[in-house]
């Protein structure tokens, strides 16, 4: 098993599938009147939040604590890190205490990356910058196979802010590990250069979402910051909602099986209609239960849980 | 004193004897000369340095005029050029002149101050450039390096200005409207690391139009690190029209590329940042062919809190007096004629530094330094002079010893070490 989790770069096909099917087997458990397992009892795992982010950092907390581990909440709001401290000398303090495994958000790209030099415990990256969410790939490759089957295949369009979100990374490099065929679709602005490249050769772009929805089993529509306006990456929001936002009309042209995700949190009528967010094809309340079991596999695979 | 270098080979040349007396290289040896082996060395002229940053006001705790005089002896230089964005800035005659003051009580180089284009480099008022030229630091060359004159009239007018006391404008191009939270290159390797990028567009942009402003008004132009292949071809297209343009490349842009950025830790990390192979290998034809004109190091000391950090976070550059030469040497191999003219003769010429980068004759002022092509040096950072530590070539192998380096006679690195 791996040591870290810092990109979705780091899982081959067997590693990530392992982490998908220990998942399942986590959200069996939750059926459970006794949900909680002794896997991590005595081990120490850090929430280390650079970034506000309630959603992410009580999924890694019921994780943690569903396997038994002792939970801490490091929040860099009101702490030693407001005063200046330096990651590298929270990550000593940390590495002082014991920590098993540090779960990190941070708002620099590569801070994981960073971290792993200074702590000898598991580094868990859970959105560093504009870099990496590996464990949303996880969940959101989680919830598409629990759909629709499998992965191997797949079309999955994922739509919108490509350029600025981690999300969107880690899901280009873990589904096309898992046999996804990825089509990127937003204005030009938004889309990285040489993204394919970058990241999957066999990544495709489309400016045009209207031709890509009737062949595609998944669409994933990302937050778009309105402050990107402002930026001239496009226009406006009107324009931005009319040419990429996905309302009733558009949903109607992906195929009877599609599925609809959402990382989150959504601006409902910016890139995402309600009565779309709110569709029997949308999988966003599930991407969230799901999380737990992922986050638990994770956690519970690289500690080495018995 | 007076040395005899017995057996040494200038520039290649077959082995002879060298003498130096009173300051200068004389034709004959005098009977009290301290004699120097020069079996296997090379002597070449004192190399000068048009982009240095000391550090000195400001942040002593990175570099001060005295450990980057003696970084500066120990990688072959005689004369550096100590660039403006200290603190306070240097954009006044009493900066310049504690510069160069500074410089000359360490005497390990000639400090030659670079002026402040603008106050507080802040891209608004022309600082006093003229009282910086009759300073005693005699200042010949202007940047606001770290920022890029980015008003097109306030550049144009800088570079009429300065020809009243034959100046030269050195410009930090880049256009901050395209580089704006700009971490490293725009291109693959930030898309994959979800980096800002720094398009290379944004350094050509300036470079063009600035040739543009030079050639209208007959000015003199210096580009500071150029770092693309489109920028060369626009200083390519300039230079045979016969606009009055120079231009310098690091030598970590003639070396590394961005893919060092992979593990985010920030040694990497500089401004212009690390590009690709194929704009390496541009930057390699360009100083070949002439169209750069000189290997300048952009040596940037960085506290340690400055760099074990965030790579967003850090802040740009690297150390680069003490392994110029031997990069230059891994690179290009033993083209001393080469060597001597980027990094000597020309930079000489460009910062307006007489009695540097001479040719190894009688009469000429004896600044020069003795190397040893043969040997091999692992880096290793905590043997470097500097106050700093953030060298990217840490555990390299590179060719090139520096022996001994002389300014104006006397020997300010002897045996591989610094006298003072």
């Amino acid at each position: 098993m791996i040591k870290h989790l810092r990109s979705a770069a780091d899982l081959d096909a067997p590693t990530a599938t392992l982490i998908l099917d220990t998942a399942a087997e986590m959200a069996a458990l939750s059926g459970r009147e006794v949900k909680k397992l002794p896997a991590l009892r005595g081990r120490t795992v850090v929430n280390l939040f650079y970034e506000d982010s309630t959603r992410t950092r009580i999924s890694f907390e019921a994780a943690a604590k569903r396997l038994s581990a002792d939970v801490i909440n490091f929040s860099a709001k009101g702490s030693s890190v407001s005063k200046g401290e330096s990651l590298k000398d929270t990550a000593l303090t940390l590495q002082a205490m014991g920590a098993d495994a540090v779960v990190i958000r941070h708002s620099a790209s590569g801070a994981p990356h960073r971290l792993a030099n200074w702590v000898d415990g598991s580094v868990v990256n859970a959105g560093d910058g504009t870099h990496e969410h590996p464990t949303q790939a996880l969940l959101d490759a989680y919830t598409m196979r629990s759909r629709l089957g499998r992965l191997d295949g797949l079309k999955v369009a994922i739509v919108g802010d490509v350029l600025h979100s981690r999300v969107a990374r880690s899901n280009v490099l873990l589904l096309t590990t898992l046999g996804a065929q990825v089509t990127l679709v937003g204005p030009p602005t938004l889309i990285p250069l040489d993204v394919a490249a970058a990241l999957a050769e066999k990544t495709q772009v489309s400016y045009d979402l209207d031709a890509v929805l009737p062949d595609s089993d998944v669409v994933m529509m990302l937050r778009v910051q309105t402050e990107r306006m402002q930026d001239s990456y496009f226009p406006s929001a009107r324009e931005y909602s009319r040419r990429y936002g996905l309302d009733v009309a558009r949903m109607k042209k992906l195929p009877e099986h599609a599925i609809v995700m959402h990382p989150g949190p959504m601006n409902r009528g910016m890139e995402i209609a309600p009565e779309v967010a709110d569709s029997p094809r949308s999988t966003i309340v599930e991407q969230v239960a799901n999380g737990v079991s992922v986050r638990m596999a994770v956690l519970y695979l690289l500690l080495g849980g018995k | 004193m007076a040395y005899l270098i017995k057996g040494v080979s200038i520039l290649g040349a077959a082995p002879a004897d060298l003498f130096l007396k009173d300051g200068v290289i004389s034709d004959k040896a005098d009977k009290d000369a301290e004699i120097i082996d020069g079996t296997g060395l090379v002597a070449l002229p004192g190399l000068v340095d048009v982009h240095t940053h000391l550090r000195e006001p400001g942040r002593e705790d990175a570099e001060t005029v005295e450990t980057g005089s003696r970084a500066a002896a120990l990688g072959g230089y005689t004369a550096v050029c100590a660039m403006a964005n200290t603190s306070p800035v240097a954009d006044t005659a009493g900066v310049v002149e504690q510069v160069w003051r500074l410089g000359r009580e360490a005497g390990l180089v000639d400090v030659q101050p670079i002026g402040a284009v603008t106050v507080g480099l802040a891209g608004k008022q022309m600082a006093e450039l003229g009282a910086m030229a009759t300073s005693a630091a005699n200042v010949r060359i202007f940047s606001d390096d770290g920022f890029c004159v980015a008003d097109p009239k306030l550049m144009r007018r800088a570079l009429e200005y300065v020809k009243a006391f034959d100046g030269v404008i050195a410009q930090h191009a880049e256009e901050h409207r395209l580089t704006e939270g700009a971490q490293m290159h725009e291109g693959e390797v930030s898309t994959r690391l979800g980096l800002t990028g720094w398009p290379a567009v944004a350094e050509e942009a300036i470079i063009a139009r600035d040739v543009l402003l030079a050639e209208h008004v007959g000015s003199r132009l210096h580009v500071c690190h150029v770092s693309t292949a489109g920028s060369v071809e626009v200083l390519r297209q300039a230079k045979a029209r016969g606009v009055r343009v120079t231009a310098e490349v690091t030598p970590h842009h003639l070396l590394l590329t961005d893919e060092l950025a992979a593990g985010y830790d920030p040694v990497y990390k500089v401004n212009p940042p690390l590009r690709t192979r194929r704009d390496v290998d541009a930057l390699r034809q360009a100083l070949l062919d002439g169209v750069i004109d000189v290997v300048a190091t952009d040596h940037a000391p960085h506290a340690v809190q400055d760099k074990e950090c965030e790579w967003s976070h850090a802040r740009p550059g690297m150390l680069g007096l003490e392994t110029a030469l031997p990069i230059v040497l891994s690179i290009f191999g033993p083209q001393w004629e080469l060597i001597a003219d980027r990094m000597s003769r020309a930079p000489a010429r460009i910062a307006g530094l007489a009695g540097h980068g001479g040719d190894l004759t009688a009469g000429s002022p004896a600044n020069l330094t003795l190397v040893d092509p043969s040997a091999r040096r692992v880096v290793d950072p905590s043997e470097l002079a500097s106050r700093s530590r953030n060298t990217p070539y840490a555990g390299m192998t590179l060719p090139g010893r520096i022996v001994a380096t002389f300014l104006r006679g006397e020997a300010t690195v002897l045996d591989g070490k610094a006298v003072k």
